[in-house]
């Protein structure tokens, strides 16, 4: 084994306009070696991720591959020099073909196929067009597309995200046995129970600096949220205690066997004012066309909803904002304007309305986006565009468009997705305070131990059906997890 | 010692203009003219001559004269582009306006003549907003199409009021080729229309809804907005205003054709973009777009100074429409 790592980044630095992402970051990483990226939104990880495939141009420093200096300014010639990376969006053309895609870059098609096989994916057809493939199988395609052309360096961005566990724990050990064949891995991840199964060495950044190197071993979590927030926080308590009972006879929302066919059958929950109802389900359970169908983005195909125990129809978003029902979605590029500033992103919704698109009301807008901002601790350092603020402030954002108007029902969708764990600590108390100040709140999240932390009730989706309904305050993620899983409902029926 | 490029001058100047983009119009724009005075001494101070002081204000009335058409146009072009739109119909829907009008004045007299001839652009603005925001036809094809449905209908209008002769409006030609102080008159219908255009992409909630949509519609519907709605304000918004402008065209110039001001669309066009506006939606400036219209009339002067044939002339605008708007571009980093 060479004494050259095979990625050696160091002292890169990166300023946006009056925002310095990176001071001064260094990664290395060694034959074999799996090296966990770490750090908050915000740290500047995804800053230089980019710079080390090559997307973004450094200011300052050098990133060398196999010690030769390998940043020319582009993916492709970052992708020659044998660093191939598999980033939190799938980078395959929706309206090609999967074996066109493969063309595109060259990638060898029967290497490609025995991954996808060897990643759990059976019955791939090469025809099959990207656009028609869920979400889940486009991640592994995007992977075995990396994995295919034998890269030294492979990096993972949120590779696990929106996976479903059993997929998840195979690319875990696809990586592991790559790894042990001597490819270099960069893992960037949220996730601490993956990276203690995987990684065998933690580089965390804390803004724009590396912070610190840390080997993984029992009870390196501690370390590295230390690390990360620069003080030391616990995670996963929960911070207001008291299980809210509903506070009327009325559910604010009720809905009886709701269907959005092939989606979802058969659902029906009561919302009541002052509740949180946490939404527990594996990915692609229905819970996405669940929330669209709620927010008045989709009509349900059978079923009724009551708001107030009034009979509603939703044609359009704006028909479910009039009743109070307010959505922040599982992707924040679908809730924001990107060039636009904060202030406008917040008070987008004051002017929707016919009635409203005259003379803006200067004062009560600026006291209005005052108050989210300062409700949120929305970093406003780079207010002027909100594409220029991280991650975690740009979910602030969106739900901070709903505290200026006012929450009656919030339906939030994965809202710590990607996010910082500072931020989520700050999203979770915040949920519970606007159900203490009498708004219902449905809330999915991808992460279980969150269900605990912010929800009352939780109800259980599988197959498009609601399965459970769960009290959340006391339980375990094993409960959460068997729930998710279908299996409490097979011991029922059983 | 870390990179701090925030600090480099370089790097703050291009931002102050990314901020500010209409300086370095507003810099080219007295260039051009600096050009203009250099190619013919005295056009633009008259010293000698001393025909009315420093600086000529018969030559900049001129030049503002000729600009208030194309900037009025050019204000269609930057509120349809906020939405990642085009209104191609404008050049159409200014010269059936100012041809109704001037015809229908000669028949039943001024006032029903100049609202019948509003009235028109706002049948094809009714029509636009529908294709674009109802039917969801790109508004490049909607606008096109109406503009040649107009065009035709025109020509049959034409043929039907043959025999009754035109007459220009008495306070149209007053704006139009009239003075106040060295000033066109025209200025009191531009100023405060300039004004309300600022007014309304800035302090409007329908000025901050035809961002949202040209930046993320996906976003605007979230927020409750019903898009079709304001497609529809926007391009009926956009013919009225083109109509309007066709009727200070037709004061303007004291005579119609069918083809008056169709040659003021693609300027109009290259006025907006020059001025800063994206054809992708989401960012634009109205005021960018009046000193692209300056611009443009400067260019077409000394185009025609230079004494170049028709051909070379339209080529060389041309190109230096694709310069200003790629230097412009690169200067200020934005699309």
């Amino acid at each position: 084994m060479s004494s050259t790592p095979l990625l050696d980044a160091s002292d890169v630095a990166k300023s946006f306009g009056a925002v310095r992402a990176l001071t001064n970051a260094h990664l290395t990483v060694a034959e074999g070696e799996i090296v966990a990226l770490m750090g908050a939104n915000g740290a500047g990880k995804s800053t230089f991720v980019k710079i080390i495939t090559g997307a973004l141009k450094p200011d300052a420093g050098q990133v060398l591959i196999r010690g030769k200096q390998a940043f020319v300014g582009s993916p492709a010639e970052a992708r020659r020099s044998g660093l191939v990376p598999v980033y939190q969006e799938p980078s395959l053309i929706p309206d090609l073909d999967v074996s066109d895609n493969l063309r595109l870059t060259d990638t060898p098609v029967e290497q490609f196929q025995n991954w996808v096989t060897e990643l759990g994916i059976e019955g791939l057809k090469l025809s099959a067009m990207i656009g028609d493939l869920p979400l889940a199988t486009l991640r592994i395609l995007d992977l075995a597309r990396a994995l295919a052309v034998e890269p030294d360096v492979l990096l993972l961005d949120e590779m696990t995200a929106a996976l479903p566990t059993d997929l998840v724990e195979r690319v875990l050990k696809t990586v592991r046995r790559k790894a042990n064949d001597g490819m270099g891995v960069i893992y960037v991840s949220h996730r601490f129970t993956e990276i203690s199964e995987l990684c065998d060495r933690a580089t965390v950044l804390r803004d724009g600096m590396s912070v610190g190197d840390l080997d993984i071993e029992p009870g390196v979590e501690e370390r590295v949220v230390e690390l990360m927030l620069g003080q030391k926080i616990d995670i996963g308590t929960r911070q207001i205690l008291q299980t809210n009972e509903p506070q009327a006879n009325t559910p604010r929302l009720s809905i009886k066997s709701l269907a959005f066919e092939p989606s979802f059958s058969d659902v029906s929950f009561d919302l009541f004012p002052g509740e949180v109802l946490g939404v527990v389900a594996l990915e692609g359970q229905g819970q996405d066309e669940l929330f669209e169908v709620l927010a008045g983005f989709d009509r349900p195909s059978s079923g009724s909803m009551e708001v107030d125990g009034k009979p509603v129809n939703f044609a359009h978003p704006a028909d479910a904002i009039a009743v109070g029902i307010t959505f922040v979605p599982g992707d924040r590029s679908d809730a924001l304007l990107a060039q636009r500033s904060v202030k406008e992103n917040i008070a987008l919704p004051f002017s929707a309305r016919l009635k409203n698109w005259g003379p803006i009301k200067l004062r009560h807008e600026r006291d209005r986006v005052a108050y989210a901002v300062e409700k949120l601790q929305i970093d406003t350092r780079a207010q002027g565009e909100v594409q220029r603020l991280s991650g975690g402030n740009q979910q602030k954002v969106t739900i901070g468009r709903w505290l200026a108007t006012g929450v009656e029902t919030l339906l939030l969708f994965d809202p710590t997705r990607g996010i910082d764990v500072r931020t989520k600590r700050q999203i979770y108390p915040l949920v519970r305070e606007l159900a203490d100040q009498g708004a219902a709140v449905l809330f999915y999240t991808s992460e279980l131990e969150e269900i605990p932390l912010a929800c009352d009730r939780a109800v259980v989706i599988f197959h498009g059906r609601v399965v459970d309904v769960i009290d959340a305050a006391d339980a375990d993620e094993q409960t959460l997890m068997r729930a998710a899983y279908g299996l409490t409902e097979a011991e029922g029926t059983a | 010692m870390s990179m701090d490029t925030t600090d480099l001058p370089m790097v703050r100047f291009g931002r102050y203009l990314r901020d500010n983009p209409i300086i370095p119009l507003l810099v080219f724009l007295v260039l051009m003219i600096a050009v203009l005075e250099i190619l013919r001494p005295g056009i633009v101070t008259p010293v000698r001559a001393g025909r009315d002081g420093l600086i000529s204000t018969f030559w900049v009335g001129n030049l503002i004269k000729f600009a208030i058409p194309l900037a009025m146009l050019a204000a269609c072009q930057v509120l349809t582009m906020l939405t990642a739109g085009i209104d191609l119909s404008v050049g159409v829907v200014a010269t059936v306006s100012a041809f109704v009008c001037a015809t229908l004045s000669a028949i039943w007299g001024v006032t029903p003549a100049v609202l019948i001839a509003l009235s028109a652009g706002l049948v094809v603005g009714v029509v636009n907003g529908i294709g674009v925001g109802l039917v969801r036809v790109h508004p490049l094809i909607m606008t096109l199409g109406t503009g040649l449905i107009a065009t035709g209908c025109l020509q049959v209008y034409q043929r039907l009021v043959i025999n009754a002769g035109t007459e220009i409006p008495a306070f149209l030609a007053w704006l139009g080729t009239g003075r106040t102080a060295g000033m066109p008159n025209g200025l009191f219908v531009f100023i405060p229309f300039a004004l309300f255009i600022l007014w309304l992409m800035r302090y409007t909630g329908f000025g901050r809804l035809l961002f949202a949509l040209g930046s993320n519609e996906q976003a605007a519907k979230l927020s409750g907005v019903r898009a079709w709605q304001v497609y529809l304000g926007l391009y009926v918004l956009s013919s009225l205003i083109a109509a309007l402008a066709g009727l200070l065209y037709l004061g303007m110039i004291r005579q119609t054709s069918l083809s008056l001001a169709n040659p003021l669309l693609l300027p109009s066009v290259a006025a907006a973009v020059i001025g800063g506006t994206s054809i992708f939606g989401g960012r634009g400036s109205f005021a960018g777009a009046i000193v692209g219209a300056l611009i443009l009339r400067v260019l077409d002067t000394m185009l025609t100074l230079m004494q170049m044939p028709e051909g070379a002339r339209t080529a060389l605008f041309g190109l230096i429409i694709l310069a200003v708007t790629a230097l412009y571009v690169r200067i200020t980093g934005t699309r």
